[in-house]
């Protein structure tokens, strides 16, 4: 017998199917195409039983290194996840429903959505959030895209401390369209440069991007700049972290029109890259231009309260190519993962779980800063990541420790010129006393060889 | 239900974070904090677990409903595919250890599942090599489409539309939009093809390619696929395959045989991955050697002594459309469905994917009153105009079916379609489950002929009626407020 795993017919189903429709087999179900189109080959092995398949992907993971205690991050962190998020995300109900179109049948998704919506907002300080988007970096871009259509405008200008990842992602997307695309050097300080952005800002940008913490980890405060775009009638994007958003200033209130970040870091694994969870925040005024679903609370006609997706109207099944954006999918089981997240930490519990990140980082930085050799590439405050200088190149140092079960940090070099000595490190509440003691012994004694 | 800020109350606590103190907090200007913590809910942990156990059961889902969604694909979610795409070997590794240490060193199991997901599907669908990093369909769409455009800019090309049938998904003609091509509209004929005749009208120098589904999202397939590839190529235009509805065709068609130079595929349909309620999902994307040279970066290879490795080195790439290689727990989920499957399980699933549907399709066709003959692929689409003779609609049909525990197919989609309804029931239903949506149909229909007021007023059984979208759109409350 031919094993065809999750098919539910029987044979002998099948047989009172084929009956039914006056067939002999399945090659009959598709008589009307032509044979001409029949592939000739099919290559693929035989079909692996789940234990075998399950053996196979074992070993195959094996192959990955684990036990390495990290202090990467550039974006991507590995926080701790409590039990209870993967206990309820992995709920069949919640997992394998649809999105919910038909909302009576999916109350849990909207209402869980709604409640993610919140807690977006009240981190951010911004009125109002969607239901989420695919990561931060196209969440960067749908936010270019919203605030040049809102202000008519062909321009955006891109801070260099905002995450290189993103930003060759952005130069990607915007190569088609006919938008002019600007980055903005840092300033020496390691900031967004005003004076650089003074000079620049005119009535053709439509929109700034900036990101708080910066890429190498400095904190900054943009509400005067803010106010510099605003001046020309342009939108202030941020791209922020939302476990900095536990301890640093939001960016409702520095002014910001549209708020983007990556949710990764709200009770998502690293996992390789993905599934991942872009959020994006906006003021009242510009919500019918927020691109992604959006979940509105109403009422039945007894008046029960309850939940729909609205304003759909913006969407591409209903406009079809005037939709605000071409992508008609949401990542609500990461959203799902970030609200039962932030609803098992808590107010007290955010606050207190920033404040750990940051005393580790400032404990690192202590330590590492008074390595004969090392200097801090910026002098700036910091949440909990920051970048040193090393005397030699930190791609060699980084190689030099992953082999004692360490990853020291990212070699910044990769994506900006003249660094190939600067090494970025990032503490989150994962990293012990202990592992950061070690990690400064460590590179302290590479550095002598 | 309450929302869980409604349950909030000061000082209570879920999980705490850590109580070892590292250092001293060092002092930081005012300026750079928030002035209030945010206002997140104050709730143990025994009322999280409650609250989102009771949310969960307020939704329809395959787990624990018949989910006969038209071109949604609602099969059944192996719970093996959870387990492995959850071993902690994959999901502990950060995406950007590969960078750091001997090009893939540290990741290689990571790698391998990307690699051997690559060759599976270029075989698959004839092609020649994926990209995997594509988060949704629609995402692929618009991967494909930037391909198509850097591949007619390499050859100095001027083109400036692209060619898309009305039965489309809307996100065909969105993506379109993303690469400045403007979109011609083609309608169907009266088989639901594509209409050959204005299609060939249309076609001209600055055709920039065809977007085709097929089967389309009416369940038809165009047997007249690889005139149009010849007709398109022959203006040196490109043949985009929607692989929406690639769940009827797989292992017997391939596209990539079939003339088409680049296609994505839903992995969140044909390969089992869940849907999690609106996403993630992951949407590969495939290209003929035409294409090969425009494929994203980062690029998985083998290396000689078999080790695999990242590739950054194309100049003619599109760039980075994802930050890093795709939504790789969904990749690993669809990686391990296919394994399973294997040969026979893949062309089998197709198999009875047609077969399930045609079957409701010869049921369910007197009841609507569809006097075409023929035969569907793994969906197909009626029309609920008929029920209007007793002040009934399609809508009211579909709430009732919520009633009887079984959630609504895809209604008044395709647009082409006057008060559509679109069915899918996935081989991964049985015989009685089918027979049991016939039933509920029959009851439903005789229920519009003697109580429509009834069938108006569905769902009843749910935690609330019909809602006021009209009001939520009005009042645009969209997060709680105090």
């Amino acid at each position: 017998m031919k094993k065809t795993p999750f098919c539910a017919t029987s044979e002998q189903d099948q047989e009172i199917m084929f009956k039914v429709l006056g067939i002999n087999n399945f090659d009959d179900l598709f008589e009307a195409i032509p044979d001409e189109l029949k592939s000739e080959t099919f290559n693929v092995p035989e079909g692996l039983s789940e234990m075998e398949m399950m053996q196979h992907i074992r070993q195959i993971a094996s192959k990955n290194s684990t036990d390495l205690v990290n202090f990467c991050g550039a974006g991507f962190y590995d926080h701790y996840i409590p039990s209870a998020v993967d206990a309820l995300s992995s709920r069949g109900e919640f997992y394998t429903a649809y999105t919910p179109y038909q909302p009576e049948a999916s109350q849990g998704t909207l209402q869980a959505a709604f409640e993610y919506q919140t807690a977006i907002c009240r981190l951010t300080d911004m009125e109002v959030a969607n239901a989420s988007l695919f990561d931060g970096g196209t969440a960067i871009f749908e936010a270019i895209m919203m605030a040049l259509r809102q202000t008519r405008r062909k321009k955006v200008l891109v801070d260099e401390g905002v995450n290189p990842i993103y930003r060759k992602m952005l130069r990607c997307y915007m190569q088609n369209l006919s938008f002019e695309y600007e980055e903005v050097a840092l300033s020496k300080d390691g900031i967004a440069d005003r004076a650089a952005y003074i000079d620049i800002l005119d009535d053709s940008v439509g929109a700034v991007v900036l990101q708080n913490p910066n890429f190498f980890g400095c904190l900054d405060n943009f509400t005067e700049l803010v106010d510099s775009i605003h001046a020309v009638k342009a939108l202030a994007i941020m791209s922020v972290y939302p476990i900095a958003l536990s301890q640093i200033e939001t960016p409702g209130s520095m002014g910001a029109d549209i708020v983007t970040g990556e949710g990764q870091s709200l009770g998502l694994p690293l996992n390789f890259g993905g599934p991942y969870l872009g959020f994006m925040a906006v003021q009242k005024k510009l919500v019918r231009k927020m691109p992604g679903r959006i979940v509105g609370e109403t009422v039945d006609a007894q008046g029960r309260r309850g939940y729909v997706l609205t304003l759909q109207a913006r969407e591409q099944h209903i406009r079809r190519e005037k939709a605000t954006s071409n992508i008609c999918s949401n990542v609500q089981l990461c959203a799902l993962r970030a609200i039962i997240y932030l609803s098992l930490i808590g107010k007290e519990g955010f606050r207190d779980l920033g404040q750990q990140c940051m005393d580790r980082a400032n404990y690192a930085w202590d330590k590492l800063t008074a390595i004969d050799g090392i200097e801090p590439v910026f002098d700036r405050p910091f949440f909990n990541e920051f970048a040193i200088r090393l005397p030699k190149s930190a791609s060699d140092v980084i190689s030099d420790l992953i082999p004692q079960g360490i990853v020291a940090g990212f070699p910044v070099g990769h994506y900006y010129e003249n660094m190939e000595d600067v090494l970025l490190l990032s503490f989150t509440e994962m990293r012990t006393k202990e592992e950061i003691d070690i990690l400064a012994v460590k590179i302290e004694s590479v550095l002598k060889i | 239900m309450k929302l869980i800020y409604e349950k909030s109350s000061p000082g209570r606590f879920g999980v705490p974070v850590s109580s070892i103190k590292l250092s001293s907090p060092k002092e930081i200007s005012k300026k750079y904090l928030r002035s209030t913590p945010a206002e997140l809910p104050e709730v143990s942990e025994t009322e999280v677990v409650r609250h989102f156990t009771d949310l969960s059961r307020l939704n329809f889902s395959i787990d624990t409903h018949f989910y006969p969604l038209g071109s949604c694909t609602m099969k059944y979610n192996p719970k093996a595919c959870e387990t492995a795409a959850n071993l902690p070997e994959l999901t502990g590794i950060h995406p950007l250890w590969p960078q750091l240490y001997g090009r893939g060193l540290l990741a290689q199991g990571s790698l391998g599942i990307l690699y051997n997901m690559d060759r599976l599907l270029s075989e698959i669908t004839g092609l020649d090599e994926f990209t995997l990093q594509p988060m949704s369909g629609a995402h692929g769409e618009l991967t494909g489409v930037m391909m198509m455009a850097a591949y007619h800019k390499d050859r100095g090309n001027k083109k400036d539309h692209i060619i898309i049938p009305d039965s489309a998904h809307g996100t065909n003609p969105a993506s379109a939009r993303l690469v400045d091509y403007n979109v011609v509209t083609i309608p169907s004929d009266e088989n639901g093809m594509m209409d050959f005749d204005l299609f060939k009208a249309a076609l001209n120098d600055k055709t920039a390619g065809v977007m085709l589904t097929s089967p389309n999202t009416l369940g038809v397939f165009n047997v007249r696929i690889k005139e149009i590839c010849d007709a398109v190529h022959e203006v040196d235009g490109l043949m985009y395959y929607d692989g929406a509805n690639f769940n009827a065709i797989m292992g017997r068609y391939k596209p990539g045989d079939m003339g088409f130079d680049v296609c994505h595929l839903n992995l969140h349909k044909s390969f089992a991955t869940p849907h999690g309620g609106g996403g993630p999902g992951a949407g590969p994307v495939g290209v003929g050697e035409k294409l090969r040279p425009y494929l994203p970066i980062s690029r998985v290879i083998k290396t000689e002594d078999g080790s695999f490795a990242l590739n950054y080195d194309e100049p003619k790439s599109i760039g980075y459309i994802a930050p890093f290689y795709g939504n790789f727990g969904i990749i690993t989920r669809a990686y391990v469905y296919l394994l399973m499957l294997g040969r026979e399980g893949i062309l089998g699933t197709s198999d009875r994917a047609v077969l399930n549907a045609n079957y409701l399709l010869e049921k369910l066709r007197p009841l609507f009153g569809d006097k075409k003959k023929g035969r569907c692929m793994h969906e197909f689409v009626f029309s609920g105009s008929f029920l209007k003779e007793n002040g009934v609609n399609t809508l009211d049909l579909a709430k009732g079916m919520i009633d009887r525990g079984i959630h609504p197919p895809t209604v008044y989609f395709p647009l082409n379609v006057p008060e559509a309804i679109m069915i899918e029931p996935t081989e991964t239903e049985d015989l009685d489950t089918l027979n049991n949506f016939v039933k509920v149909i029959e009851e439903l229909v005789e229920l519009s002929k003697i109580n429509p007021e009834k069938l108006h007023q569905a769902p009843n059984t749910t935690p609330v009626g019909r809602l006021d979208e009209v009001k939520a759109a009005r009042d645009m409350r969209l997060s709680f407020m105090l």
